[in-house]
């Protein structure tokens, strides 16, 4: 059974207020397609869970945002994302800030349909003093005090991936997984752009069993979208677009709507 | 000289990750240590990669010993094998840092990066840190937000701060900041002065060593272009 659709499908399978979780990492291979298809719907108010880069920066810019949920908000070669600071700064969007360590584990529990996974990363920082709803167990074998991160529950995640078959079986090529088949085993619904879709036979042609990154069964749909990553790097597809990307630090950011 | 001072910061460390983070500066001394004095570390390309040679800055390995994904580089940190140097915004007496925002976190005057990795990274492994520019804004009374943990919130181990004028470490009164030695032409009162707290200063402060000639060759091959100076300027 085929499940590719349009990025215009996926968008209309979201709904204001859900709780998205968006793949990659800062700069690289973030499903920015599927971003774009967000920006142009009347979508709104939706918390965003991310290890976050220009993905954050569009959707806070374009008022979808309730709140983002992540450990930084980086363009990587450019140290600071422009728009996210503007809407903290403005006070327009809220703020859920977690260790990046204390975030996988979010992710690990919703994964594994935990409720939380303890961890020493957060305790004593002001991690726990801006996130007061978070808790700490004690160690039921050693009395150790350890942080409970909860689960990252998420409506919906949102990743692009180097090659998929029109069945959701999906494919990295790249140096880095990053977290995407976190964000697929953690989503209610999980939608995977790709830069080609291929014949199941052939996804093995590209690279080895251990690349096949994310199961059909944690797939709801396929968008083929060459390119999808642009102006973020999808290796071994293509590289950061590292002038593309200087431009989106200056310029308004409907500029990158109208290029896409 | 300041990545000489930064790549002390690895001595003894043996076969661990030695992490730079941030700049030219960090990773040199990670693979300058290597190099020179700290043979077992191992080090890597800036993305995924250990490397099995030491390549100079921007350039890819020839041999690779290693893979470590960003969510392996997570399950390191909490494992500890890895000494990380870091930056960081505002600094304080106790080494608790700043990489998040300044002025008040609900609404912030500047919002930084996030916390990172700051927390666990200062809560399970030894960190140290690098700050090219030395002045009362950076090394603050209170941190506005406390991304990386100091010796008072129960840092695993806070080696060295190198700056652009000195080296400190937390051997002063509970855990505070000590000076350890000026840089060639700098006084202890232009540190001192420098400092937004009261530093630690010892009776006698030493000059921070010079490169060594092996130190300096292995240097000029690691970064031809002078990455390092434009880190200061």
């Amino acid at each position: 059974m085929t499940k590719i659709m349009t990025v215009e499908r996926v968008v209309a399978e979201l709904e204001s207020g859900m709780t998205i979780g968006v793949g990659g990492w800062g700069s690289r291979r973030k499903p920015m397609a599927l971003i774009g298809g967000i920006l142009r719907s009347p979508l709104q108010d939706l918390t965003i869970i991310s290890y976050g880069g220009a993905d954050v920066g569009l959707l806070c810019a374009a008022g979808k945002v309730r709140r983002v949920v992540a450990p930084f908000v980086t363009l990587d070669s450019i140290p600071l994302e422009p728009h996210f600071r503007r809407a903290r700064q403005e006070g327009t969007v809220a703020f859920t800030e977690y260790d990046e360590g204390m975030f996988m584990f979010g992710l690990l529990a919703a994964a594994h349909r935990l409720p939380f996974l303890p961890t020493r990363a957060g305790l004593g920082s002001d991690v726990m003093r801006v996130n007061p709803e978070l808790r700490t167990v004690r160690s039921p074998y050693t009395e150790e005090e350890l942080v409970a991160v909860p689960a990252l529950e998420m409506d919906a995640a949102l990743i692009h991936l180097n090659r998929a078959d029109a069945r959701g079986n999906a494919q990295y090529l790249g140096p880095d997984p990053y977290f995407d088949d976190l964000y697929a085993k953690a989503a209610k619904k999980t939608y995977v752009s790709c830069e080609r879709v291929v014949d199941t036979a052939d996804l093995l042609k590209a690279g080895p069993v251990q690349s096949l990154l994310v199961s059909r069964s944690m797939v709801a749909g396929v968008v083929e979208a060459p390119g999808g990553a642009w102006f973020t790097s999808c290796e071994p597809d293509y590289d950061r677009d590292e002038e593309r990307q200087r431009r989106y630090n200056k310029a308004d950011w409907r500029e990158f709507l109208d290029e896409q | 000289m300041c990545v000489v001072a930064c790549a002390e910061a690895f001595r003894g460390d043996g076969e661990i990750l030695a992490a730079g983070i941030g700049g030219a500066v960090t990773v040199l001394a990670a693979r300058l240590a290597r190099s020179v004095f700290e043979p077992d570390l191992i080090t890597h390309d800036g993305v995924c990669l250990l490397t099995g040679d030491i390549p100079a800055l921007g350039v890819a390995p020839r041999v690779v010993e290693g893979w470590l994904p960003f969510r392996d580089h997570l399950w390191l940190v909490l494992n500890g094998r890895r000494h990380v140097m870091l930056g960081a915004s505002q600094i304080d007496r106790h080494g608790n840092t700043n990489i998040s925002a300044i002025g008040d976190w609900a609404r912030p005057k500047a919002q930084l990066l996030g916390v990172r990795g700051a927390p666990g990274n200062t809560r399970c492994d030894p960190t140290s840190y690098w700050i090219p520019r030395h002045t009362p804004w950076v090394f603050v009374e209170k941190v506005d937000v406390v991304s990386g943990l100091g010796t008072d919130r129960g840092a695993y181990e806070l080696r060295r701060v190198v700056t652009n004028l000195a080296v400190l470490d937390f051997g002063g009164p509970d855990g505070t900041m000590r000076l350890v030695s000026t840089h060639p032409g700098v006084s202890v009162a232009e540190v001192v002065a420098a400092t937004g707290f009261a530093l630690d200063v010892p009776g006698e402060v030493p000059q921070t060593r010079l490169p060594t000639e092996e130190e300096s060759a292995v240097l000029a091959a690691l970064d031809p272009g002078g990455l390092r100076e434009k880190e200061l300027a």
